[in-house]
């Protein structure tokens, strides 16, 4: 997986949720970019995303990617934090993944995404619960 | 530009060929496009291979494959576009004879995907989408598919019985063809009672891992004459590549493939051609999804009529406009880097009136659809016979 580096690179967006925001067309991008995909300007300001948002689609990996082996079935949603800004995340603390749908109002939380074994990176970022 | 003829087609089985090494499936179906071609050297081979590294440990393909061939010397170049390098191998090969770099191109798919195991295979696969901010959280390509195959649902009411519908065509279909992967006939019940992968996905919604190589030979008209003046003279007339984001978060529109659309428009216009003007087309179903979405996007039916078509029968082989004769990457496998290639050959077989029982009857224009990732990239192809 990641080294160590490339994953200490993103705390700010991991951790904090940093997005940036065009000082130009104030669009919001996260991650942050050198260059505005919307009008093309290149200066930002730092921009911390709420945490609550709604699930716009999801699903339930059954059959998980190297890594994740540990933690199936796997919900994931992708969630609308404010216009036009989306994460991708897995959904926590779900007695029952069928309870997941599309419109459903959630809370990010910090949590522990996935693990190198036992002296292996340990990766945090957020995850989503039912809000 | 000038124009681009087809000439050579080569594509042995599918499947998984665990005697047979990349290079070897490689050279067999290179040797049988320049067999079937009557050509014996080229001015450029093209490589579509998505993941050598990840899947045999190999880069540098390119050279291997040439000097493997006995071609050392000749240019070669790897293209990789995650599951539509095939696509780009061709377009990349007609580019080069249209714009009169090259005369004659050898244009070659080949991905091995059985040496590694199912989770690295599905790591591997899950290279084509955001590694940062998608696979970083565990999802997979049949996940980003199944997020797909929820919103239109949603929006357009589509079923699993009507995802289903794709893979019991497929498999027919695929019945048809000696160089399936599968053969194997299907219910929708069969698909349903599978084992879900990534709601609401099924095993049976799913391609397979495939080991598998196609190869083609293009080059000039003229010189097409010279080759074989009896046989049907197959020109590609279109070609189309397209872009979208990688990441379904920042995609507009999550209901319809945009790269798809485009590529499509971009290819058709090329050719001069309409949707309504195609008789036989190829389409990227890497799940069942992805044929309904695909065969919205090329406009062969509205948005959110797709399911409905494949139900009622419309994309069959007798049906209005048939849609995966081969079998598809559902049946026929989906050895990724040579999926492109063999898309255009099952059209080339077609257009040539060779394609047995599955032939569709009186085919003179056909499509290619080819795309990579969750359509982060499309390729399109249009051939046609004189």
């Amino acid at each position: 997986m990641d080294s160590p580096a490339r994953f200490w690179r993103e705390f700010p967006q991991r951790y904090r949720l940093e997005a940036s925001k065009c000082t130009e067309c104030a669009k919001v991008l996260y991650p942050p970019r050198v260059v505005c995909p919307k009008c093309g300007a290149s200066t930002f300001e730092n921009l911390v995303l709420p945490r609550e948002g709604t699930v716009v689609t999801y699903t339930v990996v059954r059959v998980p990617p190297a890594g994740f082996t540990e933690q199936t079935p796997l919900p994931i949603a992708l969630v609308e934090l404010m216009d036009g800004v989306r994460v991708m995340v897995q959904i926590g603390d779900l007695a029952d993944p069928s309870e997941l749908e599309i419109g459903m109002r959630v809370r990010l939380e910090f949590r522990r995404i996935s693990w190198d074994g036992e002296a292996g990176v340990i990766y945090y970022g957020h995850k989503a619960v039912s809000a | 530009m000038r124009d681009v003829a087809v000439v050579g087609i080569g594509l042995n089985d599918f499947g998984e060929l665990w005697e047979k090494s990349l290079r070897t499936i490689w050279a067999e179906s290179a040797v049988a496009a320049l067999s079937d071609a009557g050509v014996d050297s080229v001015d450029l081979i093209t490589v579509g291979c998505m993941s050598p590294g990840l899947f045999v440990g190999q880069e540098h393909l390119a050279s291997l494959l040439a000097d493997e061939l006995g071609m050392a010397g000749v240019p070669a170049a790897r293209v990789e576009s995650a599951c539509a390098s095939g696509g780009l191998a061709l377009r990349t090969g007609f580019a080069e004879v249209a714009s009169g770099l090259c005369d004659t191109v050898l244009v070659t798919g080949v991905e091995k995907m059985t040496d590694v195991d199912g989770a690295d295979a599905t790591f591997a696969l899950g290279t084509a989408a955001d590694q940062e901010w998608e696979g970083f959280h565990g999802i997979t390509f049949p996940g980003l598919y199944a997020m797909l195959a929820q919103i239109h649902m949603q929006r357009y009411g589509t079923t699993s019985e009507q995802l289903a519908a794709v893979a019991v065509k497929n498999h027919a279909n695929g019945l048809l063809n000696p160089h399936a992967q599968y053969h194997l006939k299907v219910s929708v019940e069969d698909v349903l009672a599978s084992t879900m992968v990534a709601d609401p996905l099924h095993l049976l919604d799913c391609s397979p891992v495939t080991d598998g190589a196609a190869a083609m030979v293009l080059t000039t008209v003229e010189r097409a004459k010279e080759l074989d003046g009896d046989r049907p003279l197959i020109t590609i007339t279109g070609s189309g590549l397209a872009t979208d984001t990688i990441t379904l978060a920042n995609r507009a529109d999550l209901s319809e493939l945009g790269a798809v659309r485009v590529a499509a428009e971009r290819a058709l216009k090329m050719a001069n051609k309409k949707p309504e003007d195609l008789h036989v087309v190829e389409v990227h179903d890497c799940f069942t999804i992805a044929e309904i979405m695909a065969t919205e996007a090329i406009g062969l039916f509205e948005p959110g009529e797709g399911a409905p078509a494949v139900e009622n029968g419309l994309t069959s082989l007798d049906g209005k406009i048939p849609v995966n004769p081969s079998g598809g990457l559902k049946s026929k496998g989906h050895p990724v880097g040579a999926t492109g290639v063999a898309q255009a050959i099952e059209i080339v077989s077609q257009l040539r009136g060779n394609a047995g029982q599955r032939q569709v009857e009186g085919a003179r224009v056909g499509l290619a659809q080819n795309m990579g990732g969750s359509g982060g990239s499309s390729i399109v192809h249009i051939m046609e016979v004189e």
